[in-house]
């Protein structure tokens, strides 16, 4: 609701954005726009810069080059749940939080995301799905107008990802947040995103939209030929291109 | 007769695992006693656990026990509270900041070559033969394993942790209260389960060398008058104080540590 009257500030922004490792170009002057509320997903080969794209937007990579301006709040998902192992799951969502009644609406985000039961649980005790999703409760709490996902359904079983492909969906339908969702998986991207990117040679070497309503169904007609646009794109379908 | 035991199991197997356990040293117990009472064992080496026991129970009656005790446990306490505070003092600083790790981990590393024991005759150069010196040598000995690993666990809380602290915009000392210092405890109690053993080792040192009061005291005056079986007491009562501290330490450590259960069972 709140993104409505921002319309105009994209949820983030960069602008010839370069990162280098010991001398290596690994973002090399790329340009990317997320509009607030729009569901971006970016692919990428591994080792082309999707984690560290992710990291400098989220302000912990503070040796990039480039101009980036980002919504106001930020929250991450990463690849791993990273929950604090000596805080129960509600101090986890918790933690951070301002204001009164930071509490109450930390329990309605483990709510939402199916762990009201599980508030006083330690870390250590949840599945890795749970704790997946008390890492998006955690994110999601803070009402971020940028949520970034690195990879966060990569280490869960193909059941479990379906149920939380259907919660983030859910859970931005609601929210509103502007989302980049780093994955390697083409489908994921296709089911989820408003607009897919490819990362490589440092830049979004290639962009296509998803204008298909949701929720989508994998093997509909119109996702094949993005698909395979993607797919090539990420070479491994193209046998002109395999050296 | 080997078919009889073939069909009953044997003795040993109808008790307890705790109670097997326990069979061996009494037995040791028992000879112990028999070589006393047959004379094989002479009182002047090592006296009967019989009268062991018997001393031990007129030393608490007429208050020795409990007093030399009481002063032994309050050099433990001082030594300890300044030794501790130290070390855990030092840690913090050195383990939060760059700055504090130039200044602080270098003569650290420094002093812990020294010989602590060997340190003795300084001491006694330096602050007499008084409570201090006793006091100094404890601490040192209970502040070095607390600062190193203290140390170490603040230097090895998992940096995506403080990535996530970065994230979740927490202040430095949100940082320091939430992320580090909890990361940092499975350490300190390791470090002060070694630092309470050397405290012991370093009282009773200290007490040998010189004492007019306390267990050490009582076990000195006892060699004197060749009371073997009052330097046994000592012995026992110096075992069963560390045994009692190690264990306050467990209890400790399973009560802050019940976030690790998960791992465990
Ligand atoms: N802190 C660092 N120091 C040195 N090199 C780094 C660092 N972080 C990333 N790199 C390098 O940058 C490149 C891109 O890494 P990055 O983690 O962004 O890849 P990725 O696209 O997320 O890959 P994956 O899909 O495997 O997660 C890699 O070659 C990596 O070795
Ligand atoms: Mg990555």
């Amino acid at each position: 609701m709140a993104t409505r009257l921002a319309q105009l500030v994209p949820a983030a922004q960069a602008r010839g954005l370069t990162r280098a490792f010991a001398g290596r170009h690994v973002l090399d002057g790329l340009d990317l726009r997320i509009e607030p509320g729009e569901f971006v997903a970016l692919l990428g080969r591994s080792g082309s810069g999707k984690s560290t794209l992710i990291r400098v937007l989220a302000g912990l990579d503070r040796e990039a080059e480039g101009a980036v301006t980002t919504a106001d709040t930020v929250a991450i998902a990463f690849q791993e749940p990273r929950l604090i192992p000596w805080k129960r799951v509600l101090d986890n969502v918790a933690l951070g939080l301002r204001g009164p009644g930071a509490r109450q609406r930390a329990e309605a985000a483990l709510t939402e995301v199916g762990l009201a039961g599980h508030a006083g649980d330690w870390p250590l005790t949840l599945s890795g799905g749970e704790a997946q999703r008390a890492s998006l409760a955690r994110a999601l709490v803070r009402e971020p107008g940028l949520l970034l996902l690195d990879e966060p359904f990569s280490a869960l079983d193909a059941l479990t990802r379906i149920s939380v492909h259907r919660l983030v969906l859910d859970l931005w339908e609601r929210h509103g947040p502007g989302v980049l969702l780093v994955t390697h998986d083409v489908d994921e991207a296709l089911l989820l995103a408003d607009r897919v990117l490819v990362l490589d040679g440092g830049r979004v070497a290639y962009e296509t939209p998803v204008g298909l309503d949701r929720p989508r169904h994998r093997d509909h007609p119109d996702l094949a030929p993005l698909r395979a646009g993607l797919l090539r794109r990420l070479g491994v379908v193209n046998p002109e291109e395999t050296v | 007769m080997s078919s009889t035991s073939a069909r009953s199991p044997s003795p040993l197997s109808a008790l307890s695992p705790m109670a097997a356990r326990l069979l061996s040293p009494l037995a040791l117990l028992a000879l112990w006693q028999a070589a006393s009472a047959t004379g094989l064992l002479s009182e002047r080496l090592l006296a009967a656990p019989a009268t062991v026991a018997s001393t031990a129970y007129d030393l608490v009656k007429d208050g020795t026990l409990p007093q030399a005790i009481e002063v032994s446990l309050q050099r433990v306490a001082i030594g300890f509270a300044v030794g501790a505070a130290a070390g855990i003092g030092l840690a913090l600083i050195a383990g939060l900041s760059r700055l504090g790790e130039h200044a602080v981990d270098p003569p650290m590393q420094m002093l812990r070559a020294l010989p602590l024991f060997g340190l003795i005759p300084l001491f006694i150069l330096w602050f007499g033969i008084g409570e201090t010196p006793k006091i100094v040598l404890l601490a040192l000995g209970v502040a070095f394993p607390l600062y190193l690993n203290t140390f170490a666990g603040i230097r090895g809380v998992d940096g995506r942790l403080g990535e996530v602290a970065e994230v979740l915009r927490l202040s430095r000392t949100e940082l320091i209260r939430h992320i580090v210092l909890p990361g940092a405890l499975p350490s300190l109690l390791v470090g002060l389960r070694q630092s309470l053993g050397i405290g012991w080792l370093a009282l009773i040192v200290a007490e040998q060398v010189n004492a007019d009061a306390g267990l050490g005291h009582m076990i000195n005056d006892a060699r004197e008058f060749l009371r073997t079986d009052v330097i046994v007491v000592g012995l026992l009562v110096y075992c069963a104080l560390g045994l009692l501290t190690d264990s306050l330490v467990r209890l400790l450590e399973r009560r802050a540590l019940t976030w690790r259960r998960g791992l465990l069972n």
